[in-house]
């Protein structure tokens, strides 16, 4: 199981703070919010980044989630 | 007297010292080639015909008469660009930047663009163009923009990330929210509670030099691009998308580049150059006047905030409120999200509420400037801490101490932080002379501190070992500010040979894996990881051929100060040279290549200092004495780290005390100049003094942050601080140019 | 502005070598030794003279070249970043730039030397306010002029030590 933390943005749609859910993938996560609450999968997704553990990752719909995580989804970074 | 500490690292033989950067030469002897300095064959010049209004609406465009002038090769409008309806917004926005459609949005954008055989005439021919416009009722600030019946610049803009959805158009692109805790129950727990509002004006990035590129396209659908940007492979993408062309089409290849900030992240000349060229037939060079760099290209967004923070009188932060609107100038894109996600980030605080607001004015679009958004938010938030530290009586510092985020502690935009040296910046700080030594008489003495994140991202590295057993690393980075010595060390090091033998390249678009932008910091970690891999790469291949030759195991040979040993010693060491020499027999040419999409970036914290004189009379500042510390994880090349540090401490003082894009009432910019748009001078500083603190960051093999960004984001309040304490007037508004400290100092007199 | 310009020749001395070059009578002297004679090295920043990137020795006297008609130049002698080092060794302001990491992008570099060997050469010991204000004609965005403050100090210190 995973811990995945919504943004307060994200909690509009939600309704809830976090939820605890089986994912060992962003994409199968990003799947699984989506058909929970239709349409937060392109919100999750589009300019999006997620913390896994802490560690930011840019591009992470591929990444595996380990088994305990805290997931974040936040705003991808860019920089001057 | 300076305080550079040179921190060494055990073991490390040229990671941490200070060698002469390999371009360094070439760019004291006049011989380095930036943007403006390439000359083709054959070639033409260009020059923009730009709009004098901020809001209009194109009736019509006549070339006919331009066209006839002498010299005048190609004319291109908006017509000649691809349409955008089938572009994502951001692309479209972004075609629609570069060259006008139907409406012009800034003062400065493009509406056309002329190929001549002179400048000189090139410029005839654009002013001979006749534009017909409607005028159109323009907005120029967040309040304008965001009043119930604004002028609307983006008929089909509907705010992004409100529930539920506007129906209707506005000015304002979108909000960001961040929030935690129970606000009324932080403010209920707080002794003192404090309320203020703050405004900005958009500054400049002002590198020296301005935005130039060449091109030659050729008949077969492709082109050549010389480009002066922080990222050669997102010009080329950028170019190709609004010109609909696909990106490998155009090899673009990376001048010098003289100053960018972030400001040489985006397009703004390429894809004009690239038509141009194409109708001309002839290469094209297209270079911006000082004044054009002004109007047209990446000021950073205006502000406007209100903060309301409370505190405990044992200096707990109990609750932070704050509300920010941003200008993003005529497209959507403020960087009022980061701003939104830095604001708190060197602070642990349980109760917040972050809104911030992303609204398009009349004025050219921004563009990332130095840690995008920090030194915004900042200014409000380190404001606000000095004056909470003063209401209950708190050292500035001991205040921060005892709020400051950690490892284990998470950060407001969601995360927890890992191992993090913001505490150790404000413990340099505190043990400094500058702090130790008192406040001089008649001066005032101001701190704060900041936070970016650093950023990883694509970087790709090959590095080529040469006959001669010498060294070359290919990046397509970009190298703004010495970032070939940083990678010319790494390679070194891990070669385990003299620095001087390894020479640094950055390769076309064609030579080198697609790397992102010299931006975020990113370069010395990202790019730097992918050099120290493909040269683990070669070590391994080098021990491999060792074995080969001493008809070994690969397990009995170790790489030992460059060279290659066996654990025996019975075997004499085979030195890069002598494997070099000898490659042919050993499997062939030793080259490898890492490519990486990196990872692992460490964030970055800054505490500053200052102590500075006011002059009553005149309302001048004079900055008398400044420390910065920087947690730079490692530190490869410290003059350079230094440097960073300096630099963006100075653009802050800048920002801080002078800069500012002055509007006329006709949306018209009124100071397009240097002389005009002052920025710091060598006579109005002092020397910055650096304490590079180094936290190493445990993803890297060097434990590299990055150092670009973040010294620009304290220095606005840490000098507010410090004219506070020296007038007793809290400037809320920036600049504090001594127009507006004086009319402070006058009204603090009639109280 | 239409019009073309009258050309004239114009015959002066740069970086030691007796030049001719066809002259735009409304071009500056910037684009003149950019453009037409292809030194490069001498930059344009802003083309009002606000900058210093184009800063050159015009009679030893340091100039912006983008503030002087190209027919001006007529019989003048000029040094540009071209001619500051000599073949076999950099003049100390470059080596000291060099060491002491002075630059960053590099682009105000030529005219921050050219400014600095125009003070050195009139005050072998200047204090380091008579340098910054000397310097106070050439903006430098990136370095926060620190490292070229100290460099235009070690390197007045090292041409007395060789005077």
């Amino acid at each position: 199981m995973i811990t995945v933390k919504f943004s307060a943005t994200a909690k509009a749609v939600t309704g809830e703070d976090e939820i605890t859910v089986e994912a060992p993938t962003v994409r199968r996560l990003v799947r699984l919010l989506d058909e929970r609450w239709p349409g937060l999968g392109d919100q999750l997704t589009e300019g999006m980044a997620v913390a896994i553990n802490g560690e930011i990752i840019p591009d992470a719909l591929y990444e595996d989630i380990p088994d305990g995580a805290e997931v974040h989804f936040i705003p991808a970074i860019g920089g001057g | 007297m300076t305080m550079t500490e040179d921190p060494t690292t055990p073991g490390y033989k040229w990671v941490g010292t200070r060698p002469i950067r390999p371009d360094g030469l070439d760019k004291v002897t006049g011989k380095a080639r930036f943007g403006a300095d390439l000359i083709l064959p054959n070639m033409v010049e260009a020059a923009v015909l730009r709009s004098r209004h901020a809001h209009a609406r194109i009736l019509s465009i006549d070339t006919a008469a331009a066209l006839e002038m002498p010299g005048v090769q190609a004319i291109i409008t908006g017509d000649d660009f691809p349409p955008t309806d089938d572009m994502a917004p951001g692309d479209a926005h972004q075609a629609v930047k570069v060259m006008a459609r139907d409406k012009v949005l800034f003062e400065g954008h493009p509406v056309a663009a002329v190929a001549a055989t002179s400048r000189a005439e090139a410029q005839a021919a654009a002013k001979a163009i006749v534009v017909t416009y409607e005028q159109l009722p323009h907005v120029l600030t967040v309040d304008e923009a965001m009043a119930d019946g604004a002028p609307i610049l983006h008929d089909d803009l509907i705010t992004a990330n409100v529930d539920p959805a506007p129906e209707t158009a506005s000015n304002i692109a979108s909000r960001a929210f961040f929030e935690r805790g129970d606000l009324d129950e932080g403010f209920a727990a707080a002794d003192a509670i404090l309320e203020r509002s703050y405004t900005t004006k958009p500054v400049h990035q002002g590198y020296i030099e301005p935005h130039a590129a060449v091109a030659d396209s050729g008949q077969n659908g492709r082109a050549n691009l010389w480009v002066s940007s922080q990222g050669h492979f997102d010009m080329r993408t950028m170019t190709a998308k609004v010109l609909g062309m696909s990106a490998s089409k155009i090899k673009a290849t990376p001048a010098e580049i003289g100053g960018g900030f972030g400001g040489k992240t985006t397009i703004y000349l390429e894809p004009l150059a690239v038509l141009l060229s194409r109708k001309a037939n002839r290469p094209v060079r297209v270079v911006m006047d000082r004044d054009e760099v002004f109007m047209a290209t990446g000021p950073t967004s205006g502000s406007s905030m209100k903060i309301k923070m409370g505190i405990k009188n044992d200096g707990t932060i109990t609750a932070c409120d704050l509300w920010m609107a941003f200008e993003a100038g005529a497209f959507p894109g403020s960087p009022v999200g980061a701003a939104s996600m830095t604001a708190l980030a060197c602070y642990d605080v349980d109760n917040f509420r972050i809104e911030g607001f992303d609204v398009v004015v009349n004025k050219p679009k921004v563009a990332a400037y130095r840690a995008p958004g920090a030194p915004i938010s900042a200014f409000a938030v380190e404001s606000m801490i000095d004056e909470l530290a003063r209401a209950i009586d708190m050292d500035p510092i001991e205040l921060r101490l005892a709020n400051a985020a950690k490892e284990g502690v998470q950060a407001p935009y969601g995360p927890v932080f890992p191992r993090i040296g913001f505490i150790e910046t404000l413990e340099a700080i505190r043990d400094s002379d500058h702090y130790r030594s008192p406040v001089p008489e008649g001066q005032g003495r101001g701190l704060a501190s900041g936070f970016w994140f650093n950023i990883g991202g694509n970087s790709v590295a090959t590095v080529n070992v040469h006959a001669d057993g010498n060294v070359s690393v290919i990046t397509g980075s970009p190298d703004i500010g010495g970032s070939r010595s940083s990678m010319a060390l790494f390679a070194a090091e891990e070669f385990g040979i003299d620095v001087e033998r390894v020479q640094p390249h950055i390769a076309d678009t064609d030579t080198i894996g697609d790397t992102d932008v010299t931006g975020g910091s990113r370069v010395t970690l990202a790019t730097g990881k992918v050099v120290v891999e493909a040269c683990r790469k070669i070590v391994t291949d080098l021990c491999r051929r060792a074995a080969k030759t001493w008809d070994c195991e690969i397990e009995d040979v170790e790489w030992v100060q460059g060279h290659a040993q066996h654990v025996s010693g019975t075997e004499s060491p085979l030195s890069l040279a002598d494997l070099a020499a000898n490659a042919g027999r050993t499997g062939g040419p030793i080259s490898a290549t890492h490519a990486e999409n990196v990872r692992g970036a460490g964030a970055g914290f800054s505490t500053q200092l200052v102590d500075l004189a006011v002059d009553e009379e005149t309302g001048q500042t004079s900055i008398v004495r400044y420390t910065t510390a920087q947690d730079a994880g490692k530190a490869i090349h410290p003059s350079y780290v230094e440097g960073q540090m300096q630099g963006g401490v100075v653009q802050g003082i800048g920002w801080a005390l002078n800069e500012e894009y002055i509007h006329r009432a006709d949306g018209t910019l009124d100071n397009p100049s240097f002389l005009d748009y002052r920025i710091p001078v060598a006579s109005d500083l002092p020397m910055i003094d650096t304490i590079v603190v180094e936290v190493p960051n445990p993803n890297h093999p060097y434990g590299v942050r990055g150092v670009g960004e973040v010294g620009i984001v304290p220095p606005m309040a840490a000098i507010a601080n410090a004219i506070d304490r020296a007038t007793d007037c809290r400037m809320e508004h920036l600049p504090m140019s001594p127009v507006a400290l004086l009319e402070a100092i006058n009204e603090r007199n009639a109280d | 502005m239409n019009t073309p310009h009258t050309k004239s020749v114009v015959s002066c001395t740069i970086n030691g070598n007796a030049t001719q070059f066809l002259a735009d009578s409304g071009g500056t002297l910037l684009n003149a030794l950019r453009d037409d004679i292809g030194l490069t090295g001498v930059k344009e920043g802003c083309g009002t003279g606000d900058c210093g990137a184009c800063s050159i020795l015009v009679e030893d006297r340091v100039t912006c070249a983008c503030l002087i008609f190209a027919p001006e130049a007529e019989g003048a002698t000029i040094v540009t970043i071209e001619g500051l080092a000599e073949a076999d060794h950099l003049h100390p302001l470059q080596e000291t730039f060099l060491e002491g990491a002075a630059l960053q992008c590099g682009v105000c570099t030529p005219g921050f030397l050219m400014a600095a060997k125009a003070l050195l050469d009139k005050n072998p010991d200047p204090t380091e306010t008579e340098i910054r204000y000397a310097l106070a004609g050439n903006l430098c965005r990136c370095t926060g002029y620190d490292k070229i403050i100290r460099a235009v100090q070690d390197a007045a210190e090292r041409m007395r030590e060789n005077a």
